[in-house]
């Protein structure tokens, strides 16, 4: 009954995006202007779209659920076949929230090629709702791929002066990844004759070939996180991209790879994730710190953002890998929660970028002075960032250590670190952009943030304040998910127990 | 009624932080300050009806994270703890918001500030209703929010700013310790709420478990981690740095968060937790030597610092160090006493130097004040009050409380009750030494302040001085009041089933068994220390002086506080950020994107212009190539087959 919505969710911004192709108008102004009310509207009918989905959720399966099914390849046995559970729906619903967002936020500041600029974000949100849909791997590697394009596209069009380095660097690593992932696809698929889902999560690839499938997927999702030390291209595709391409990036690209550890590594490979977990555990810690003690030091604000997505993606590695439901719920909230804040925070740096034309961290301060609501609202989503309990940053941080303590206590102290350097370097940074004097002479004409920038800014204060002290709603829909999730690996763990007994 | 009590804070800091620019800055001050004082009523009434009537009751407000076994509640929790702690904070809160609307009469932001300080009212009534310790945990850091956002509360500052961090990373510091140990809570017990474990603690009590490799007694390491928490927030040794720097926020900030009640917050955990601490006696010893080594080395610094602000600190530093040990060594009740009777002498002294603060034009150096008496002699009186209640002159309430804690170290049977009496005993000295220092250095001798200065001294307006007399009661009555209440019976008979005391109660002890040689022997110390403030600074001027020439190092050593700010800059500080730069240029701009991406570009080149030379033309190269392919091949085989 309700087995189309998905496809709406995923194809309507497409449709949208056809639609601004065929605007056509002599004066340019106009064209770009009914570009952008065209692109804002299509996503704002797709939100409406997902939060109707979640609201008719059933929490209590874990099972599919809104699951369409046709056939698409017959002759490989390669199907059209998408549906949503509790790990899946609120990525969904994070790529529809920020949207709208990233389409309000380059209103006034993407004034070239604005038609464009809009196709590609819409052509981006139909792909990352599809991502997190797709049931069949074909479908979702090409989902997965072909997001690549727009993203790359983005950063390479409206970028910043080193924008083609960045752009390649970009392709350059993910393009690695996918081909690893590829690799795997096909192995799966000529191992157990389905390219389904569920029907590979069932499957029970042999322990040995386990291992070498989860090495290439894990390439692929590890260039994603991205993990240490596959997260170089990060900082420099953040700094190079326009604020909503940082937004998409940070919001829901560094997601997917969490979401195909879920999706694939765990139920799929569950004896190689278990094996593997000592290399993630290093690998996060090692990235917690180490981006951390970086963060520190950086002179560019979206540099120093980067790298602490760097360091929360690795709670979110860390969490998902313990194995447990504490552990995972909390690592999947975090990738929500990070979603919204890593986001929310590129905002505020591209607020203040369209004003000043500058990311140095160096030639702002004082800011409070002029913008009294600018610095309440960076406040909320530095305080956010560094895990202050009551915001949404602390229930996800704190599953996830609560989750890894009962696996291993020198990793949960390792990660427990993090919430000590991140304060550091957070503070660090509001305290120099914000708080002092106003010394710099272009900075004591500054301009509040306006009307528009406050309907996106209000939204997203919110979610994170409701995240903090009610999350109720989200993770209630997970529990049934993760519990079946936390049940596919369990055997795994019991005997890699048993073998070290 | 309970809920009231939280919420009505958070109604105000609502109103002023989002709605001030419309209610304005005459009203804001006004609407928070009504409400608190609603509050600090309704907080009275509860502390009778829970702590004479008995009606410790739970209010459940709604789940808050629910994963697995993973349950946590927002819920409202009164008990006789928590009924203390509610009259001290709302009534010290109520206080210093009237206080701060002459206070902060001339700043154009007072509706942040009330905004800010009503915000810290409810983060600290969260955390002493807690039943939980994750609510308790997001009391704990919303108050160490609030504290850096009212330290630095003045951003032009530079070193108010610098504070600010310090005060929130220092305290994080502390909060890693806390968070560990309630995630070392839930492994163990399977549950976060206080009554389930602790009920399950008799149990657990004596087993060990696996911790970072090392196989250690739960109890102990659970309490030990969970202390580390409480050395931040109480300013204990090590992570005491923060606290002096902490001065730089305003000065009722200072009275109500760094002296009366964020800083107990420490304290109250631990004896919320006795249930748990007494099953961890070693865990104790090392809370009985904390807080004896901070109580004596704070004092010890007090006495050198010019800054009246900071000898306060010093001094609140040191106090808290007396509740600590008086925990260590069981006297829970005690600590709570002390904790009530010094929010107020302490909150007394910091409003009062406010309002000298405030009638010289914002200075704070003592060095340039003296001969303040006669401008400001209600002022004056208020700070003898404190002063005399804080070095525990008979009848005073702080003579009370810090007696009974130095008498139960004495004769409690810790191995730490020696080392806790003796310096306890030695802070007496020193903390009438620097009260009476700040007496005689700010209001009398002939003024340090130049002529047109002097003339402008003020008394502070009515606003400021008429809220202090609840204050300078409490300081006055106190203890004499209270101390039945709190402390009679072993304070088993107030405190019920809200404290846990194990074996021999040593207040009852404390009672009756102290010698009189040692009730004797702190009297005749309080006034030694008196006295030597007096001949020092009021008699023989010269004389401190020669005593730091004399001992010139010891001097250093004190005035630059036993150097823990230079040590930490030196340990951590600067190696943090060598290592971040370090690891940035060097390992992910040189070794992984010049092995990554930038390596396999110039690679990419290198190899398709090797490649070019590959294409020799020469049968036997091509005939070479393929046999090492069929070799390479072939060995994989077989070592897949066989291998």
């Amino acid at each position: 009954m309700t087995d189309w919505l998905l496809s709406l969710a995923i194809f309507l911004p497409l449709v949208g995006a056809v639609f601004i192709i065929t605007i056509r108008n002599e004066d340019k102004a106009v064209v770009a202007n009914n570009a952008r009310l065209t692109a804002l509207w299509c996503s704002l009918i797709v939100l409406v779209i997902v939060i109707a989905i979640w609201v008719m959720f059933d929490p209590s399966t874990a099972e599919f659920q809104f699951v369409e099914r046709r056939a698409w390849i017959p002759a490989y046995g390669i199907q059209y076949y998408i549906g949503i559970d509790g790990i899946s729906l609120f990525l969904v619903v994070l790529s529809a929230v920020l949207t709208p967002v990233c389409i309000l936020c380059s209103w006034e500041a993407i004034q070239h090629r604005v038609k464009e600029y809009m196709i590609a974000f819409l052509v981006m949100e139909g792909l990352m709702i599809g991502v997190f849909c797709a049931l069949d791997f074909v479908l979702f590697y090409l989902f997965f791929e072909a997001m690549l394009i727009p993203m790359f596209l983005i950063i390479g069009v409206w970028g910043g002066q080193r924008r083609i380095y960045s752009a390649f660097k970009f392709f350059l690593y993910t393009l690695v990844g996918s081909v690893l992932l590829l690799v795997a696809m096909l192995t799966m698929y000529f191992t157990a004759g389905t390219t389904s889902i569920p029907e590979l999560m069932d499957y029970g690839f042999p322990v040995e070939m386990q291992r070498w499938l989860w090495l290439a997927m894990f390439a692929s999702f590890a260039v994603k996180v991205p993990m240490w030390p596959f997260h170089t291209w990060l900082p420099d595709a953040h700094v190079e991209a326009p604020t909503a391409g940082s937004v998409i990036l940070a919001g829901v690209l560094l997601k997917m790879g969490g979401y195909g550890f879920l999706r694939f590594s765990l139920p799929m490979l569950p004896d190689a994730t278990v094996y593997f977990t000592p290399l993630i555990y290093t690998l996060s810690i090692i990235a917690i710190i180490y981006t951390s003690l970086v963060a520190l030091v950086q002179e560019d604000m979206k540099k120093l953002i980067a790298y602490s997505s760097v360091a929360h993606m690795g709670f979110v590695t860390l969490g998902v890998f313990a194995l447990n439901q504490q552990g995972i719920e909390g690592g999947i909230y975090t990738m929500l929660s990070h979603g919204i804040v890593s986001a929310a925070l590129f905002l505020c740096v591209g607020v203040v970028y369209d004003r000043i034309h500058t990311r140095l961290i160096a030639r702002y301060g004082g800011l409070v002075n002029r913008m009294p609501v600018y610095a309440f609202i960076f406040m909320v989503f530095m305080l956010a960032s560094v895990g202050l309990p009551g915001t949404s940053g602390f229930v996800g941080e704190f599953l996830v250590f609560i989750g890894l303590f009962q696996d291993n206590t020198w990793v949960a102290f390792l990660a427990t670190t993090g919430i000590i350097l991140g304060a550091t370097y957070m503070l660090w940074l509001y305290r120099r952009v914000v708080f002092g004097e106003l010394v710099h002479e272009d900075l004591k004409s500054i301009l509040d943030v306006n009307r528009r920038e406050l309907a996106y800014f209000v939204p997203l204060i919110l979610i994170v304040l409701i995240m903090g002290v009610w999350p109720d709603p989200f993770l209630n829909v997970m529990h049934a998910s993760v519990e079946n999730l936390v049940a596919q690996v369990q055997p795994a763990i019991d005997m890699a127990h048993a073998a070290g007994n | 009624m309970h809920a009231a009590i939280v919420f009505l804070p958070l109604v105000g800091a609502i109103a002023a932080g989002l709605f001030g620019r419309w209610i304005g800055d005459k009203w804001a001050p006004i609407i928070n300050s009504v409400l608190l004082i609603a509050s600090a009523i309704l907080s009275w009434i509860v502390f009778f009806d829970v702590g004479v009537e008995g009606h410790v009751r739970t209010v459940y407000l709604m789940n808050w994270i629910d994963v697995g076994a993973f349950e946590v509640n927002w819920s409202i929790m009164v008990d006789q703890v928590t009924a203390v702690m509610l009259v001290v904070v709302t009534t010290v809160s109520a206080v210093v918001h009237v206080y701060s609307i002459g206070y902060m009469s001339h700043d154009p932001h007072r509706p942040r500030f009330f905004a800010y300080l009503s915000l810290f009212t409810f983060a600290m009534l969260m955390l002493v209703t807690a039943d939980n310790f994750v609510q308790m945990f997001f009391g704990w850091e919303g108050v160490g929010v609030c504290s850096y956002l009212l330290i630095g509360f003045w951003y032009k500052r530079p070193s108010a700013n610098a504070a600010a961090i310090k005060a929130f990373v220092v305290n994080r510091v502390g909060d890693f310790g806390f968070a560990l140990g309630i995630m070392g809570v839930f492994m163990v017990f399977k549950a976060v709420s206080f009554e389930a474990v602790f009920d399950a603690t008799p149990d657990v009590a004596g087993q060990s478990f696996n911790f970072l490799g090392m196989n250690l007694d739960i109890m102990t390491t659970l309490c030990l981690l969970l202390f580390v928490g409480a050395m931040g927030k109480s300013a204990q040794m090590p992570l005491h740095t923060w606290l002096p720097d902490a001065m730089e926020g305003p000065t009722p900030v200072s009275a109500l968060i760094h002296a009366a009640t964020m800083v107990t917050a420490g304290v109250f955990m631990v004896v919320r937790l006795s249930p748990m601490f007494e099953y961890a006696p070693d865990a104790l010893m090392v809370v009985a030597f904390i807080g004896a080594t901070t109580c004596f080395f704070a004092a010890t610094v007090g006495i050198c610092q010019n800054d009246i602000k900071r000898v306060i600190a010093y001094s609140t530093c040191s106090q808290l160090g007396y509740m600590f040990f008086a925990c260590g060594v069981g006297a829970y009740p005690v600590a709570i006493f002390h904790l009530f009777t010094h929010a107020f002498f302490k909150a007394l002294l910091f409003l009062g130097s406010g309002a000298v603060i405030h009638g010289v034009q914002d200075e704070q150096d003592m060095r340039r004040m003296g001969g303040l008496w006669k401008k400001m002699p209600i002022t004056y009186a208020y700070m003898w009050i404190g002063s005399l209640a804080l070095a525990g002159v008979p009848i005073f309430a702080g003579y009370w409380s810090k007696d009974l804690i130095i008498e139960s170290a004495f004769v409690s049977s810790s191995p730490m009750g020696g080392y806790a009496f003796w310096l306890g005993v030695g802070a007496a000295f020193l903390t009438a030494l620097y009260s009476w220092r700040l007496i005689f250095m700010t209001f009398h001798g002939r003024t340090r302040m130049s002529e047109h200065d002097f003339d402008h001294v003020h008394e502070a307006p009515k606003v400021m001085w008429m809220p202090l007399l609840v204050l300078a009661a409490g300081a006055v009555g106190g203890g004499i009041l209270f101390v039945n209440l709190f402390t009679g019976h072993g304070g088993h008979e107030f405190f019920g089933h809200s404290i846990l005391m194990l074996g021999e109660n040593v207040i009852e002890l404390a009672h009756e068994e102290t010698p009189f040689w040692v009730k004797a022997m702190v009297l005749v110390i309080v006034a030694a220390g008196i006295a030597t403030a007096y001949v020092c600074y009021m008699w023989k001027h010269q004389l401190p002086g020669l005593i730091a020439s004399m001992f010139r190092p010891v001097y250093k050593f004190l005035l630059n506080k036993w150097y823990f700010d230079e040590l930490y800059d030196w340990i951590f500080v600067r190696p943090a950020m060598r290592l971040g730069k370090g690891l940035w240029k060097a390992v992910d701009v040189s070794v992984i994107d010049g092995l990554g991406p930038d390596g396999v570009a110039s690679a990419t080149l290198d190899i398709a212009r090797r490649a070019k030379a590959l294409q020799s033309g020469y049968l036997y190269h091509y005939a070479f190539a393929m046999l090492i392919g069929v070799a390479v091949i072939v060995s994989w085989f077989l070592f897949r087959v066989w291998g």
